[in-house]
């Protein structure tokens, strides 16, 4: 008997007939490709992409140098040199994070007791020639200054949960 | 069971003490731990902190286990939840006023309040009122000040008034306005003034220099041994990426206990100078020009080989490593030149051939506390030692008559028994001595001195201190040393001390003086003592002497040796000057023909032999800077360019232990005291032994910024204070 229903399921092509229903299911279904560089997919404000030193309102860095991100951080990407400031106060005179070693754990950003770390929502960025991959003091309250914005949307969204 | 002992019962064991111990004392000896501030166990009690209070049966509240002191029978819990609470009322009043700046403090990582707060604090504060701020207060440049973070322990009031003997923090005002203050503006001026950075619990008083620059727990500890005076104190270098940010005490009851001086905490800012040498440095035609080290050891092995043997002169710091001064030895030995010297300030040297084996304190340097005269000749003993006057302060609180020979009258932390001033101090010791030596037997050359010679009631009451104590200790410091008439004053401090049965000692120049005697980095002497066969020039014949190749290693000649701008000058004229040294300088640069960059002590493996004879290793702490690479490598290769035998040395202890090897039982030894004295003067050009600040005593110091601040450095320096 089982034999019969073999040769008959070989001869009818049933088991082509069973893949291409699942094609056809999926034809008519919504389409969930996005296209990437003129669509994007909704991103959460939870985001942890690119990291972005801030400043307080009056353009006061926010970071006092405490290096709790650094001991914190469990890929060994942030380095900090602190000194005393021209003011008295402490300050960083290095702040580099090794972008190729982060592997964006968002540890850093949760030790900081003043909210000067972030990683922000931005996540497409590239680098051209070696050493560039180290995000220096500069070049993160640069990326702060110029998400500003975003970043404090993002921190006001995420507030009521902390 | 005796009368002193009591069984107390400590949550729930049976614990044996000494009756008038402090419950805390017990404690800590079960591990039962109690939290505490204010109590530490080198300073008295205060119990003002309230934090180690611990219940004890039918007390009628809890008491402070500092304070309460053990009662047979006693049953104490210290994890009753009646303790925990009281200790935790405590807490929340302490946090009350403690500002919330843990993330921008020094002390954070390291705090004991801190890490207390995290047992018995409160996750939240009920107070909502006010909080204190105080105002900092300028305690020099050693010491930063963030006074409203003080909990009001007391411990670093104490420590001025028990340890320092110089009361210069006190406090002032009451409860809620009480302050830690200096009473009037001024800053902390004490060698050993620093301590109350460790001492200091919270974050209120911290390490200056230090100021921001790093994290507790980020840093590397490794163990050093100071190399600014014959003591050796044990320290640790805390350490950050290479670079030492922080010099701590190691505690070491023997030596230094758990203190450290200014000189041995700030000195190492000395190691990151600007003017450190980076690469090996060649004069042609006038010219400095930097080459690699190949090069320039190849140019040193031509140059001593091409030398007649006794035209290479050789002169060392003492504050050379054992393992430095044994290569050295070896070098010279190889070359065939005694002319090797390490006592580059001082003048007198007629009686070198009675030198004992090293030059020790005579006695422990814990057993100075326990003295019941001490006679210092000739020694700013604060100054050259600061752990030995700590010591010498310690025996004087518990009864000893301290006193002093000297050039002049100099202020002391403690009771001083007699102190004789004068210009010559072999005058003042000959009357001490005519004074003491009524019916004993004394050496020829000595009793004609002492003859027809009246003491002074001063010498007179010193020498009756040495002769009715038991334990007497007579001690000849830095400027007996280098006063041009030292060997005598040596023989005569040393017939004192036979005269009255004391110890006799030396505090010695450097940081391993003893070491260099015993590696034979002397030029009447070889290794262990043995005398040469014809002894070589000494160091102030060296600068008087044309030579074709001079070695200096370690040191800068316009300051570490005696008349050091004639030394320049003469090392100018001189035919071939190699310097090993960290530092470059003017000097330097002016009589050297060739610079090689060696590590400081931070940078190198060694040993030092501290002026107890107590060998202390070391393993290198720090990088070196630029292309400085240790000395005793250096040496090592240059040894093995000349071909000198057995010198492949892959490490520094390889060349310790052989060294131990050849002193064999002669390291234990020592020859007596017997000097002679000579009547004439060696020097009678230089009128007076020059006094060295205590912070210019070795090129890393000189170069220490903070302590360059400090009114002791300003003042030595002739600038208004």
């Amino acid at each position: 008997m089982s034999k019969i229903k073999g040769y008959l399921k070989t001869f009818l092509l049933w088991e082509l007939w069973q893949g291409l229903s699942v094609t056809l299911r999926n034809f008519f279904r919504p389409n969930v490709t996005v296209q990437y560089p003129e669509e994007k997919t909704p991103q959460s404000y939870r985001f942890r992409g690119l990291h972005a030193l801030r400043r307080y309102p009056n353009g006061e860095e926010r970071c006092i140098a405490c290096k709790l991100c650094e001991a914190v951080c469990p890929a060994l990407a942030i380095t900090i040199e602190s000194d005393v400031s021209d003011d008295g106060t402490r300050r960083t005179s290095r702040y580099d994070i090794d972008l190729f070693k982060c592997i964006y754990c968002g540890f850093c950003e949760e030790a900081c007791p003043v909210d000067a770390i972030v990683e922000t929502r931005i996540h497409e960025y590239h680098m051209e020639a070696p050493g560039e991959n180290i995000m220096t003091k500069d070049k993160l309250l640069a990326v702060g200054d110029k998400f500003d914005a975003m970043i404090s949307a993002d921190k006001a969204a995420d507030a009521k949960y902390r | 069971m005796s009368d002193d002992k009591v069984t107390i019962e400590v949550d729930g064991a049976e614990v044996e003490a000494v009756k008038g111990q402090m419950l805390i004392e017990v404690t800590d000896r079960v591990g039962a731990y109690v939290p505490r501030f204010c109590y530490h166990e080198k300073l008295s009690v205060a119990a003002n902190c309230r934090m180690c209070l611990v219940e004890v049966e039918k007390g009628p509240k809890p008491l402070p286990a500092c304070a309460t002191p053990v009662m047979d029978g006693m049953k104490v819990f210290t994890k009753s939840a009646y303790a925990i609470g009281a200790q935790k009322a405590t807490m929340e009043f302490l946090l009350i006023n403690h500002p919330l700046d843990c993330p921008i403090c020094d002390q954070g990582g390291e705090c004991e309040l801190q890490d207390l707060a995290m047992g018995y604090g409160s996750d939240v504060s009920r107070y909502n009122d006010r909080k204190r701020v105080v105002k900092d207060k300028d305690l020099g440049p050693l010491v930063s000040t963030d006074m409203t973070r003080c909990i009001h322990c007391t411990r670093c009031v104490r420590f001025g008034e028990e340890i320092a003997g110089m009361p210069e923090l006190g406090t002032i005002g009451r409860a809620e306005n009480m302050r830690i203050s200096t009473f009037i503006e001024k800053s902390v001026d004490h060698e050993m003034s620093a301590n109350i950075i460790d001492l200091c619990p919270v974050g209120a008083l911290n390490n200056k220099p230090y100021r921001y620059s790093a994290r507790a727990w980020e840093m590397v500890q490794r163990a050093a041994i100071s190399p600014h005076d014959c003591v050796g104190s044990n320290m640790h270098a805390h350490v950050l990426r290479g670079r030492i940010k922080r010099m701590v005490p190691h505690a070491n009851e023997e030596i230094n206990e758990t203190w450290l001086s200014d000189r041995d905490r700030f000195g190492f800012e000395g190691i990151y100078s600007s003017d450190r040498l980076l690469q090996p440095r060649l004069k042609v035609d006038g010219e400095w020009r930097d080459i690699d080290w190949e090069e320039a050891l190849q140019t040193l092995a031509d140059k001593l080989q091409a030398a007649a043997a006794d035209k290479v002169g050789i002169l060392a710091s003492p504050s050379s490593t054992l393992e430095e001064a044994r290569l050295l030895e070896r070098i010279a030995a190889h070359l065939g030149t005694n002319n090797i010297d390490h006592r580059l300030r001082q003048l007198d040297f007629a009686d070198q051939e009675n030198d004992p084996l090293i030059p020790t304190l005579g006695c422990s340097i814990a057993e100075l506390e326990k003295k019941d005269a001490i006679l210092m000749v000739g020694s700013d003993v604060r100054r050259e030692a600061p752990i030995i006057a700590h010591r010498i302060r310690k025996a004087s609180l518990t009864g000893a008559k301290v006193c002093f020979a000297d050039q002049e009258k100099r202020p002391y932390h403690f009771d001083v028994e007699a102190q004789t001033t004068g210009e010559d101090l072999a005058d003042q010791l000959i009357g001490i001595l005519s004074t003491v030596s009524m019916d004993a037997k004394l050496p020829k050359s000595i009793a004609a001195m002492c003859k027809g010679v009246s003491a002074s009631e001063e010498q007179g009451r010193i020498a009756n201190a040495l002769r009715n104590a038991e334990r007497a200790q007579v001690v000849i410091g830095h400027n007996a040393l280098r006063h041009p008439r030292s060997s005598t004053i040596r023989a005569l401090a040393a017939a004192i001390a036979d005269v009255c049965g004391a110890d006799f000692g030396v505090i010695s120049e450097g940081a391993n003086a003893a070491g260099a005697h015993l590696a034979g980095l002397l030029p009447h002497r070889g290794p262990a003592g043995v005398p040469r066969k014809s002894a070589g020039i000494d160091a102030v014949k060296m600068n008087a002497r044309d030579l074709d190749v001079v070695v200096l290693f370690g040191l800068e000649p316009d300051q570490d040796v005696v008349n050091g701008a004639d030394a320049v000058e003469h090392l100018c004229s001189q035919e071939f000057v190699v310097s090993m040294s960290p530092y470059k300088t003017y000097a330097l640069d002016s009589c050297a023909n060739l610079q090689l960059p060696i590590g400081t002590f931070a940078e190198t493996s060694g040993t030092f032999v501290n002026c107890e004879g107590r060998w202390q290793s070391f393993g290198g702490v720090a990088t070196p800077v630029g292309a400085a690479r240790p000395g005793w490598k250096v040496l090592r290769v240059l040894a093995n360019l000349l071909g000198v035998e057995n010198t492949k040395y892959q490490d520094s202890v390889e060349i310790r232990d052989e060294l131990q090897a050849v002193l064999g039982d002669a390291a234990v030894e020592s020859n007596g005291n017997s000097f002679n004295a000579s009547t004439s003067a060696a020097a009678d050009s230089t009128p007076r032994t020059s006094t060295i600040p205590m912070y210019e005593v070795d090129g890393i110091v000189r170069r220490a910024v903070a302590l360059q601040l400090t009114m002791e450095a300003r003042r030595s320096r002739g600038e208004p204070v």
